[in-house]
């Protein structure tokens, strides 16, 4: 069982809390019962799937959802889908979605690792679903939620600490200094390749969920924050005193002194953006800065 | 209850655009998005912007290219809006710091593009969508804009006058997919639709599951003609197992197509003998389906595309993006091998009917980027004219909602712009089915003249109960309507299309819309529940598959992306004019509007389109 079982069931707003002044018991009664026909005809669902012909992989896939009672309790279902040939851990979640059990909950959008919204945990690591091929796994295929992130539902968790670490550094670009009118800002080309990697962040969320020091300690900025601020304090066009600017914002006590450089960020980012190096280095500018190490 | 100045729906590289601009003139914003902004579609768009940024190009050109490219059904008030701002624009993503390519002297890269008489697209390696994106991002989150995340909006509150250019609307209704709360959103000076295509009407198409098309249908279903429906893009370079894009930067660089006898097609036989594999879209997609059709593609239906001979320095400065995507989704190692290409869904380029504005027919009602027809691209999409599209016409009617200014537009809306009536022989009929409690699943509908909180308090009161029913019920599950109606469309509104098959076309949708009265929602959880907000969101494909359908079926020519087996000639006497599709309390209304082509210099002449 995965370490992100929510701590416990506590009472989210319900259904019928919310329709409480036009609801008839009447209505609460239909949906009792449909609840209790969902739940049996999932499991009968599952159960028939599994006298496939041809080649099938099974997913082992987390359950919960803080308002069916039969999921209340966290539990693993299993699916049963055929396989074909470059068939994709996310191809595999629709199937079973569509097919099975509609009521199978995951962030998913374009398909092509650039929205970065179907970050899970298969098979024990922080992965893009539709990047990850089922041929590269060992069936059973486990998929989990992200680690040390609360689940809001089955596969989908709060995205919130993530987005409030990325607010903390000022994501945006700042210049005093703008040209006026129709003329850009001069960028070298070996300037824009030193930045290039980190814009590819897809805000995933996958190195925060995979890095120890953010799972102890909620303040610290963590890789894609970091990598965010990282992305303009070596951005030329910004300039010096902003660079000074961002320096100070990252040598804060839950800042970049954080990172003990176990490099969990950067072998699980699906777009190879070195975000240790990218740590360290933004370590050696604030050395270099004179400044405080905590 | 919540209110706003403005609000936006759909938060991709448009609706930012427009909250951005909203933002700068004093209005408070919000941006309703079912995604999160940064997850939206634009992400995905890969080769550039086109913008006459150099010595030697003008926005001239640029606008004589568009309309070319249109098969002279863009409007050129629009297309030299488009062609006009889009200097300023681009220029204002690199102020705001896009990580654009850069040439040797520090300014940003530019390179040709199919259809373009000048290298002018401007592009961040093969990625520049996502660029965009997050430098938009970025800039609303500079300015503190409200965005209301993962929240689905299902209804427009509008009042209810016969006419629909009487009709005002004032504010939206959103699901909150993370509680299940169904909120009103008042926007006191206008709603601006930003929600992306539709291309989830098909099954093998570049679009993101989440393009669904929900603004358009809800516009539509409000009263706002759709226009010009029939022409859907078909990308030339898709890989074959799962649709994914690979850029038109390739061929832009110069990449080539064969087909198993190892021709250089788009020469060899004819199909482009000036430009080749630079051709426009619409050329080299029934070029590649062509040499499929007549035996000679590779398994999948495919042609190969070959960028070996660029080099790797090359490929790894401007395309490296293609080569992860070549090798996650489809195996290959675009380096050592060539990548199987086909054509597929891309792009809609009709949609929601605006003015250069981007107002609607409807009071305070506003549309930009994929899901609106400001008439830019006409039938044919030139590549690299989608992204500024986004942003000039983004920032106008943002501009626009949050000042009221009373900039004249040349473009008329609505049915007082109707020329002629449309009439179209269909096998069934289409449109609403009236049956028991269908109104209150389907529609919004009956709405009333009122004061603006009340408007929209009884649109959330109709969404409620829409919600409960559909999740009170047993019934159908909407992903096979869906995957039914994909298939269809696929199978039947291609990239070749003839009588025959869009009228089966027809008859699949009508089965579909009556299977929708049997849908049901199964997952009893008001917590993030996709299969309600998927359930919507299949009313909404079925809805744009017919208005597109039966544009395709009554447009008797071959213009642009429109193909007709039976009519192989563009017949500019009986059509050059715009489709409109309105709803018209269920029955769609089939008219036409006039082709403005007329322009600052005068008039654009319809010429052959040869490349």
């Amino acid at each position: 069982m995965s370490t992100q079982l929510p701590e416990s069931e506590t009472e989210t707003e319900t259904e019928s809390d919310e329709q409480a002044p036009s609801a008839p018991v009447q209505q609460q009664r239909r949906m009792e019962r449909k609840r209790a026909r969902a739940e049996e005809e999932e499991r009968e669902a599952v159960e028939e799937e599994t006298e496939l012909d041809g080649e099938t992989y099974t997913l082992k896939v987390f359950r919960y959802d803080p308002e069916v009672e039969g999921k209340k309790r966290p539990r693993f279902d299993e699916f049963v889908v055929p396989y074909h040939k470059g068939m994709t851990v996310l191809d595999a979640l629709m199937y079973a979605r569509d097919h099975y059990d509609s009521s199978l909950t995951f962030r998913h959008s374009c398909r092509q690792a650039i929205c970065g919204s179907d970050a899970m945990f298969v098979n024990g690591r922080q992965r893009l679903c539709c990047k990850t091929q089922l041929s590269d796994l060992t069936d059973p295929v486990r998929v989990e939620p992200l680690p040390h992130q609360e689940v809001v539902k089955d596969l989908v968790v709060d995205m919130q600490h993530f987005y409030d670490q990325m607010d903390a550094v000022e994501p945006f670009f700042q210049t005093n200094d703008l040209p006026s009118g129709l003329e850009e800002q001069h960028q070298t080309r070996e300037n824009r390749e030193k930045v290039k990697m980190s814009t590819r962040c897809i805000w995933c969320g996958a190195c925060m969920s995979s890095c120890n020091i953010a799972a102890g300690d909620n303040e610290y900025l963590g890789p894609a924050a970091i990598n965010k601020a990282y992305r303009f304090a070596m951005d030329e066009r910004e300039g010096e005193e902003l660079k000074q600017h961002r320096l100070e914002i990252l040598e804060q006590e839950h800042g970049v002194w954080r990172c003990q450089t176990q490099f969990s960020c950067t072998e699980v980012c699906p777009k190879d953006i070195p975000l240790t190096e990218h740590i360290q280095e933004l370590k050696r500018e604030a050395v270099k800065n004179n400044l405080k190490f905590w | 209850m919540h209110e706003h100045d403005v609000v936006v729906v759909g938060a991709g590289g448009a609706g930012m655009r427009a909250a951005i601009a909203a933002n700068e003139e004093g209005a408070d914003v919000a941006l309703v998005s079912k995604l999160h902004p940064v997850r939206s579609h634009t992400g995905a768009a890969e080769g550039g912007i086109n913008a006459a940024l150099r010595d030697g190009d003008s926005w001239e050109d640029h606008a004589y290219d568009t309309m070319k490219g249109s098969d002279y059904l863009g409007d050129a008030p629009a297309v030299e809006t488009l062609c006009q701002d889009s200097p300023k624009e681009t220029i204002q993503l690199e102020h705001w710091g896009m990580a654009f390519s850069r040439d040797d002297d520090g300014r940003v890269s530019q390179r040709p593009f199919g259809g373009l008489s000048f290298p002018r697209t401007t592009y961040a390696g093969a990625e520049t969508g996502h660029h965009l994106l997050h430098t938009m991002y970025e800039q609303v989150v500079k300015r503190g804009i409200r965005v209301y995340e993962e929240h689905y909006v299902m209804q427009l509150a509008v009042t209810d006058h016969e006419d629909p250019e009487a009709r005002r609307c004032h504010g939206v209704v959103a699901y909150d997919i993370k509680t299940g709360r169904i909120n009103g959103f008042v926007a006191n000076d206008g709603v601006v639709i930003a929600t992306g295509g539709p291309g989830q009407m098909y099954d093998h198409t570049t679009n993101a599951v989440a393009n669904t098309g929900d603004g358009a249908a809800m516009a539509y279903r409000a009263g706002v003609p759709l226009q010009d429906m029939e022409f859907v893009q078909f990308h030339p370079t898709t890989l074959p197992s799962t649709g994914v894009l690979i850029s038109e930067g390739v061929r832009g660089e110069g990449g080539i197509l064969y087909n198993s006898e190892g021709e250089r097609f788009m020469f060899e036989r004819g199909y482009a003998n000036n430009v080749g594999e630079l051709a426009s879209r619409d050329v080299v997609a029934r070029a590649e389906q062509t040499e499929a059709n007549e035996g000679r593609g590779f398994e999948n239906d495919s042609v190969m595309l070959d960028m070996r001979h660029l080099g790797e320095e090359r490929i790894i400065d401007r395309l490296e993006n293609i080569l992860h995507l070549a090798e996650d989704f489809e195996g290959v190692n675009a380096l050592e091998e060539p990548m199987p290409v086909k054509p597929g869904q891309h792009y809609e380029m009709g949609g929601i009917e605006t003015d250069e504005n981007g107002e609607t027919c409807i009071e305070g009602l506003y549309a930009v980027g994929e899901c609106a027809c400001v008439s830019v691209h006409g039938a044919n999409r030139l590549g690299g004219n989608a992204l500024p599209e986004l942003i000039v016409f983004g920032a106008r009617a943002g501009r626009h909602a949050a000042t009221r200014q009373p900039e004249t537009a040349q473009i008329q809306t609505g049915p007082s712009a109707k020329s002629e009536d449309g009439h179209v022989d269909t096998p069934v009929t289409p449109g609403e089915i009236d049956a028991g409690s269908e109104d209150v699943v389907a529609d919004g509908g009956a709405l009333l003249d009122a004061p603006a909180p009340e408007v929209v308090e009884r649109t959330v009161a109709r969404e409620n109960a829409r919600v409960e029913e559909l999740m009170e019920r047993d019934g159908v599950n909407h992903a096979e309507i869906r995957a039914d109606l994909q298939q269809s469309m696929t199978r039947n509104v291609n990239v070749f299309r003839n009588e025959a098959g869009l009228k089966q076309a027809l008859r699949d949708i009508r089965a579909a819309r009556e299977g929708y009265r049997d849908v049901a929602v199964s997952d009893p959880s008001r917590t993030y529940n996709t299969d309600l907000l998927h359930t919507i969101e299949t009313r909404n494909l079925i809805d744009l598959a017919e208005a597109l359908t039966l544009s395709a079926l009554a447009r008797e020519e071959f213009r642009g992306a429109h193909w007709r087996e039976e009519y192989q000639f563009r017949d500019d006497e009986q059509w050059l004019k715009h489709t409109q599709v309105a709803w018209n309390d269920g029955r769609p209304d089939l008219y036409y509007t006039p082709v403005i082509l007329e322009g600052e210099g005068g008039e654009y002449e319809p010429k052959e389109r040869s490349y």
